[in-house]
């Protein structure tokens, strides 16, 4: 088949100001997809970030002491308590104390150092207190050393400051410290004036923070052996045998108020299972994610409406030309791939301009909003994208220009 | 005339509805996505206190060691409890604040609410005026409270309304920690947006439900929370926090003109000098003052996905806007004839172009009615979003009002183009190809 490109350039002279309007609408486009679809990208991928917990069985319950005078001991007292009615609940598996969890949002982390005088600290962690059962409650994958013994364990008061000469870190974290792989056995410095050993190592373990700065040391977290005693309230971390969540969820709350009513357990989201913490704390991500796909969405559809509306316009207008090249012997396929070559060098053009649109774009917000540089295959997919939406869009007012009859050329206007 | 041409331009985008119908939801969901953001900014990167956020400004200091000394890096964003105090009792300012964040247990008297926790605010006495926070019943408390460690408390109307059924409670008990407070005065409805006077709670809360005297807060070892920050060897240890290495409080002064600022300016670096001297800091002084707005500006208080989103929609917009151009243009030009005839029977240059323009304004007035519906749409969707200023997200008049300006300035201008090629046209050859 022998497309005519020269015929379809000067045509399009006649109509420069709608050609270049609908070119520049792709362009822009092109340049407004590309990048929203890199951040979705981005967004989706925050959202399915491994925690390493058994997110299928376990739930929190962050529990509050109502009374705030009494002594360490007192509330260490009412913990253990609470812990053993909890662990022999039917449907509950294991039972921990904790000061946070991983996706809680925002969190405890400490600047990590080797050496005590050393000045510019090697990197950050996010820190967990747990006991014995932490690992196991959470249903953490242990892959080197191993779990703490009951007798490592020491109680913490309120914002007091205790450095256990244990530590489990994650793998991420070990990897980052000894990048030779030999992290059992050897100590780092976490804001505390001794050294933690490491006994043990998780892999994966997800810090609290899914923000920024928390990426920057992504998976990077210890755990210390320290069962909090904090006045203020504690996390219980709670896993359920498999398929018991929900009766486990209803039970436990029951069992502690049966151990002491001098506690504030928030009945909107004091008890919390895995699915509502990972909505929680990437709701900004999935909402954002889902206001740029229809953005999106929506940008591509007033484009092709726009081709569809600008190329009925141009076919209506000349019809009494396609009837005389019909007259003089085009066929209809002729006049089919004559639209759908007009449609394809003024998207093409639009794209190329686009191309450059859309890196500036990427450019700019690396610069106002420090994303990441977009991969090409972005472009790509968008560059395709807009391809076959402009013929697609073009498809509908071609056929109809392929149907004006030979007869056309003999009428006037 | 120009009801002649609204007619012409009714009957016109009568003609050719589907294609009507597209140019005018394109200008609605340009204007609609545009407004429901720019709305949002808007509320997001107001003045929390218009009139008087001028005078109110936030001082810093660099009380840290020499540990990671870079010159001109920022001083810390917050204060320690020594500076803090030092500069409260200078009194240098027409008025003074020194603050933190919070929480306390609260017993209700009545037995048929269970002990909750309320976020709390620990303030000086200077903080109501300051920041003019309306009373609806009593008053705050005063310097003399202050130095007293007096367990008063001025609490909002919320929590007036769960403890005392909405009642005048000035004089009743209000127990705290298992210690009797008396409520002096009750807050009227008051939310400064953003939450300036301390950003680490969160940018867009509510205030606090409780205001209790600084002194009364340390006397009684009550809960707090925010950010601090310490170095050298101070860990911020719950019964030390007066003498830790740390900055964990907020200052905030008045001063009513330019010349008190200069002087408060002169004034930190004078006192930096005297506590170096001192041998209490160790860093040349390095202080800021910032006013109200300054200091937002400076933290980044609007959140970087809104002002993306802003951006977003205007492109959006961009798109929207070239497209109905272009449909325009398509549609004027095919009108080549009649506008001939239109010119041929006297009609000048100017006359033709202004009925374009009515058309196209018609269409942007159309657009703009259908963008404010989904922009309402659009805020009623952020308004039932998790996030804290998810309630403060609704149109205001000077933004209902952007929005018609916007509407209709927008397709005007999309008008221009297309009407004034029309209008290029030569009469004769239109009429000659008839």
């Amino acid at each position: 088949m022998n497309i005519q490109i020269r015929p379809i350039l000067i045509a399009l002279r006649r109509h420069k100001a709608g050609t270049a309007l609908i070119a520049l609408q792709i362009a822009l486009t092109l340049a407004i997809v590309c990048n929203a679809l890199f951040i979705i990208h981005q967004r989706l991928a925050n959202l399915s970030q491994a925690s390493g917990v058994d997110e299928a069985n376990v739930f929190v319950i962050s529990n509050q002491w109502a009374n705030a005078d009494e002594s360490t001991s007192q509330v260490d007292a009412q913990v253990r308590a609470d812990l053993l009615a909890l662990r022999q609940l039917p449907g509950v598996l294991d039972a921990a104390p904790a000061s946070g969890y991983p996706l809680q949002g925002g969190g405890w982390d400490n600047l990590v150092t080797m050496t005590l005088d050393q000045v510019k600290p090697t990197t950050d962690a996010a820190v967990y207190l747990g006991d014995e059962h932490f690992i196991n409650a959470l249903g953490l994958k242990l892959v080197a050393g191993r779990n703490f013994r009951p007798d490592e364990v020491s109680v913490v008061g309120t914002q007091q400051n205790i450095t256990p000469a244990t530590v489990i870190v994650s793998k991420a974290l070990a990897d980052r410290l000894f990048p030779d792989g030999k992290a059992l056995g050897k100590s780092f410095y976490a804001m505390g004036t001794t050294p933690s050993t490491i006994i043990g190592i998780i892999d994966p373990l997800h810090r609290q923070g899914v923000d920024l700065s928390s990426n920057r040391y992504a998976g990077q977290s210890l755990i210390w052996p320290l069962r909090s005693a904090d006045v203020r309230g504690i996390h219980y971390i709670v896993r359920a045998k498999p398929g018991q969540l929900a009766a486990a969820m209803r039970e436990a709350p029951k069992a502690l108020l049966a151990q002491s009513r001098m506690r504030i357990i928030d009945p909107k989201d004091g008890i919390q299972d895995y699915a509502a913490i990972r909505q929680k704390v990437f709701e900004t991500d999935r909402g954002m994610a889902v206001l740029m796909a229809i953005i999106c969405v929506v940008l591509l559809a007033v484009t092709a409406a726009g081709i569809v509306g600008l190329t009925s316009f141009w076919v209506g207008q000349r019809r009494k030309q396609i009837g005389v090249r019909r007259a003089l012997g085009a066929r209809q396929r002729d006049i089919l791939s004559y639209f759908l070559t007009e449609n394809l060098l003024i998207t093409g053009g639009g794209v190329l301009l686009g191309l450059l649109l859309a890196i500036c774009m990427n450019l700019w917000l690396m610069l106002r909003f420090a994303s990441q540089p977009m991969p090409m295959a972005y472009l790509i997919v968008g560059v395709l994208l807009l391809l076959v939406l402009g013929q697609g869009a073009v498809l509908a007012p071609a056929l109809k220009a392929s149907r004006v009859p030979p007869v056309e050329a003999t009428r006037s206007v | 005339m120009f009801q002649y041409y609204l007619d012409l331009a009714l009957r016109s985008l009568k003609r050719n509805k589907a294609l009507t119908a597209l140019m005018v939801f394109a200008v609605a969901l340009g204007i609609g996505a545009s407004m429901t953001t720019l709305t949002v900014f808007h509320v997001l990167s107001g003045d929390p206190i218009p009139g008087a956020s001028g005078t109110l400004f936030y001082p810093q200091l660099d009380p840290q060691d020499m540990d990671g000394y870079q010159p001109g890096k920022e001083p810390p964003a917050q204060v320690t409890w020594i500076d803090g105090m030092n500069l409260l009792r200078a009194h240098r300012g027409v008025r003074q604040a020194l603050m933190t964040g919070g929480a306390v247990p609260v017993q209700p008297a009545q037995s048929d609410l269970d002990p909750f926790f309320s976020d709390a605010r620990y303030t000086t006495a200077d903080f109501f005026a300051m920041f003019q926070a309306p009373f609806l019943y009593g008053h705050g408390w005063n310097a003399a409270d202050d130095d007293a460690k007096a367990r008063v408390a001025v609490i909002t109307r919320k929590l007036n309304d769960k403890l005392f059924g909405g009642k005048d409670s000035t004089g009743q008990t209000l127990r705290i920690k298992d210690t009797a407070f008396r409520v002096i005065g009750v807050l009227g409805d008051w939310r400064p947006n953003p939450h300036f006077y301390d950003l680490n709670t969160g940018g867009y809360r509510g205030v606090e439900d409780a205001f209790l005297p600084l002194t009364t807060f340390r006397d009684l070892r009550l809960d707090r929370n925010g950010s601090m920050d310490c170095w050298g060897r101070g860990g911020g240890d719950e019964d030390h926090l007066e003498t830790a290495t740390c900055v964990w409080l907020q200052f905030w002064v008045q001063l009513d003109d330019a010349s008190q600022a200069a002087a408060y300016k002169q004034f930190l670096v004078n006192y930096s000098r005297e506590q170096h001297d001192l041998g209490r800091f160790q860093r040349p002084p390095n202080v800021r003052l910032r006013s109200l707005m300054q200091w937002l500006d400076y933290n980044k208080v609007v959140p970087s996905d809104v002002r993306l989103q802003v951006y977003l929609a205007f492109g959006f917009l961009l798109v929207c806007l070239v497209n109905t151009v272009g449909l325009m243009l398509a549609k004027f030009m095919r009108r080549a004839g009649e506008l001939g005839v239109r010119r041929a029977l006297g009609a000048s240059r100017r006359n033709v172009f202004a009925q374009l323009l009515v058309e196209s304004g018609v269409i942007g007035l159309a657009g703009g009615l259908g963008g404010l519906g989904l922009a309402l749409l659009g805020l009623w969707a952020v308004r039932h979003q998790p996030s804290d200023y998810a309630e403060l997200a609704r149109l205001d008049p000077t933004m209902l009002l952007t929005t018609f300006l916007l509407a209709v300035g927008a397709s005007l201008l999309a008008g221009l183009l297309p009407a004034w090629r029309a209008c290029q046209v030569a009469p004769a050859l239109q009429l000659k190809s008839q």
